[in-house]
């Protein structure tokens, strides 16, 4: 066991998987050499070499329909693409591409990929580096979206996703990267070192795919969150007093119904909160979900609280971003109604 | 000096009822172009680029260095490849009478261009793999992909490998090297390069072929491809089918002030030819060099196929509507079935009854095929695949989720 940072985890499971399996590649922009931006492959080019680890021209569909092709022939490449806000470019490679190619082709061709992506806001990124677009993959029929909210998953699922025959987007809530966040942007930041999930083994381990995971256990009410929106939602229930059960997710999709059908049932209430814009976010399919699964055991309408129907903010980052005080008020609601 | 800015729309040369028009094309003589070294470099092909290969006169004899390049290869060779050309043809035909007889819905020939594929896949290695756009079927006939597959594809029936997941013509078919078809444009391009990575990568020998329409060309993933095997320097052979047309769009709406697309490529240091697709000959001489120079490791390399797409783009389309109706029996380098036969004839190895007979023999094959495999079912006489095939394949391992809505649709 070591305490690492979820950057940290994640190049450990890099390297772990580029360790014991030849076919494993990494690249991405500015990942061989530098090591990332975000420095999650630093030192690995160095390990392993250019031919495992190596930097691609500015040219995210370059980087995934490469990826493709090598995939559909047995390696089994981990890209990075920047800032997830850089994607589109590879959106047809991803949704068309790689989605599809073993349905299509009935199974002739398969695409065990992973396509990596710093999510979300919270570093005065303003619009090109704070999105969180995991409903435009969630809806792709092939994909399975995954989303790490600690160092002890991100490892687990970084690693699940690359021996997954399937292609995985991965998305990493880039605001936690250096440790847990609570809402509260004008406090001290907490490193992962002073957190318990930092705890992250040596070595191979998994966190399966399509399976969330009860944060925090309670009683009266359901906090469906995922990545950052973890942190900030136990901080939202301690703020407004209500004894919450806190699911995370780590996996979109496919969705672990069946967690959330529990809980909901137990606690009859029901609060969704994301980073991502509210209108057909994530959060719809999860409210319509719950409400189909366990409509007879609500108390109350299920709220959610998402980022406003805007252009990611510069200046204004904590007015877009759903904080705790947001949380909480939608919490209360839920609670009276 | 000043002129007034003013913007630039390209026209084909002719329009329906006009004559069709071709004189701007510049045919330079067969033979005139030696073959390179392997080690060609981008800077040395500029005349390769905007020059064409040909080795098929006028006359229809072989001549020049490329026709002594492929001096080796046996009569038997040509007989094939003749063959090739002749069972696709029938394919084509046969088909298109099914859409039209409403056994499918959809058909794409690929009339003037059956020597590009079919001399192309004679010169690769079992492992090869091309990346194919809807137009290469030719790669399937020479490659002797069984026809009960390739027309239980069409029909989608119980023959069909891919039990009626796409559209017909998007044939998939990994043991012959043929990339599944995704029906979307320029994508697979980079895709092949990324394969040819793979190759590379894992040292096996074998090398990608990507291909792509003129039209394509404009795609940003055509630029996706080059760029990256430009960098990477992997085994590749990128085949540019120029035909003249995308749908309704005239060639020049893909092409700009470009001349030719082989020089577009040099642009990228990558090295290129540009080819007369209708000389089968030549066809398979820099199939065969191009291939080997990719195989032997010096780096991509791309070609342009110069032909006409005889036929219209599929059966949805009228090209009555944008071109001239005789416009195919214009194009000044000929039909590739007639020229290759010209030359077999002149060398004495085809007569005008052998071809007769062997056009009559493979459409009886064709036919007998096809007779057998719409007995699994039609359009107009429907066996269905089971829906439940909808939800296989969608992921390795079937989740919750698609487990629920197969129930729900009843399976």
């Amino acid at each position: 066991m070591a305490r690492m940072s979820m950057i940290e985890a994640l190049r450990s499971a890099m390297d772990e998987k580029l360790s014991d399996d030849a076919s494993v590649l990494v690249f991405g922009e500015d990942v061989g050499f530098f090591g990332g931006v975000f420095r999650c492959t630093a030192g690995l080019q160095e390990k392993f070499g250019e031919e495992r680890v190596f930097d691609t021209p500015i040219n995210e569909s370059a980087i995934v329909g490469l990826a493709v092709g090598m995939a559909a022939q047995g390696m089994r490449p981990c890209v990075e693409v920047q800032f997830a806000d850089y994607v589109y470019p590879a959106y047809d490679q991803i949704t068309q591409e790689a989605a599809r190619l073993r349905h299509r082709s009935n199974e002739q061709f398969t695409c065990p990929i992973v396509v990596r992506m710093p999510t979300g806001g919270g570093i005065f990124g303003g619009q090109t580096h704070s999105q969180s677009p995991e409903a435009l993959f969630t809806h792709v029929a092939g994909l399975k979206v995954v989303i790490p909210s600690t160092p002890y998953d991100a490892k687990g699922l970084l690693i699940a996703s690359i021996e997954d025959p399937d292609p995985v987007i991965f998305l990493e809530p880039k605001r936690i990267y250096n440790g847990p966040f609570y809402g509260d942007h004008s406090g001290k930041s907490v490193p992962w070192s002073q957190h318990e999930s930092s705890e992250v083994p040596e070595g191979h381990y998994t966190v399966p795919l399509g399976k969330a995971v009860v944060r925090q256990p309670g009683n009266d009410i359901t906090i469906l969150a995922y990545g950052t929106m973890v942190y900030v939602a136990e901080a939202a229930a301690k703020q407004a007093g209500v004894d919450a059960e806190i699911i995370d997710l780590r996996t979109l999709l496919p969705l672990d119904l069946e967690t959330i059908r529990h809980s909901v049932e137990k606690t009859g209430r029901c609060v969704v909160v994301h980073e991502a814009t509210r209108t057909s976010g994530f959060g719809a399919e999860l409210i319509a979900e719950v409400q189909e699964a366990c409509f007879w055991h609500l108390k109350a309408p299920i709220r959610r609280v998402a980022g406003w129907d805007a252009p990611y903010p510069h200046a204004q980052e904590w007015d877009y971003f759903p904080g705790p005080e947001r949380i909480a008020a939608a919490l209360k609601l839920a609670m009276e109604e | 000096m000043t002129r007034q800015t003013k913007l630039n729309f390209p026209h084909p040369p002719a329009r329906p009822d006009e004559t069709p028009d071709f004189s701007a094309i510049d045919i330079p003589e067969a033979g005139i172009l030696d073959v390179p070294p392997p080690e060609l470099k981008a800077a040395d092909s500029h005349d390769y680029a905007q020059g064409l290969i040909r080795i098929l006169n006028d006359q229809g004899d072989a001549v020049g260095p490329w026709a002594d390049y492929i001096a080796d290869r046996e009569d038997e060779s040509l007989l094939q490849g003749l063959r090739d050309m002749l069972k696709m043809r029938a394919v084509d035909k046969r088909l298109l009478n099914a859409q039209r007889q409403g056994k499918t819905s959809f058909y794409l020939q690929c009339t003037g261009e059956e020597a590009i594929g079919g001399g192309f896949q004679r010169q690769l290695e079992q492992g090869d793999m091309n990346f194919p756009t809807y137009r290469q079927q030719s790669l399937l006939i020479a490659a002797d992909y069984p026809l009960r597959d390739l027309m239980g594809q069409i029909y989608s029936n119980a023959c069909d490998p891919l039990q009626g997941r796409q559209l017909p013509i998007m044939h998939s078919a990994r043991e012959h090297g043929f990339f599944s078809i995704s029906g979307n444009l320029g994508t697979q391009y980079v895709q092949a390069v990324g394969w040819a990575m793979g190759c590379a990568l894992r040292g096996n020998g074998k090398i990608a072929a990507g291909w792509i329409g003129d039209g394509a060309t404009a795609s940003n993933d055509f630029n996706s491809a080059l760029l990256s095997a430009s960098v990477y320097q992997p085994p590749v052979v990128l085949n540019i089918v120029n035909n003249q047309w995308a749908i309704s769009t005239y060639t020049g709406v893909a092409s700009g002030q470009s001349k030719t697309y082989a020089e577009r490529v040099l642009g990228y240091g990558i090295p290129a030819l540009r080819v007369d697709g209708n000389d089968y000959l030549a066809v398979v001489a820099v199939s065969r060099w191009a291939i080997q120079r990719a195989r032997n490791g010096y780096g991509p390399i791309a070609i342009e196929w110069f032909t006409y797409r005889a036929a219209p783009h599929s059966t949805s389309d009228d090209p009555s509507a944008y071109r001239p109706k005789d416009e195919a029996l214009a194009w000044p380098l000929g039909d590739p079935v007639e020229r290759l036969k010209t030359h077999m004839i002149k060398r004495g190895i085809w007569t005008e009854e052998r071809h007769a007979q062997s056009e009559a023999e493979l459409l009886a094959e064709v036919m007998a095929v096809q007779k057998e495999v719409e007995k699994h079912g039609t359009f107009v006489n429907p066996q269905p695949i089971s829906p439940a095939e909808i939800f296989r394949g969608v992921y390795a391992d079937m989740p919750e989720h698609l487990r629920r809505q197969r129930q729900e649709m009843g399976y």
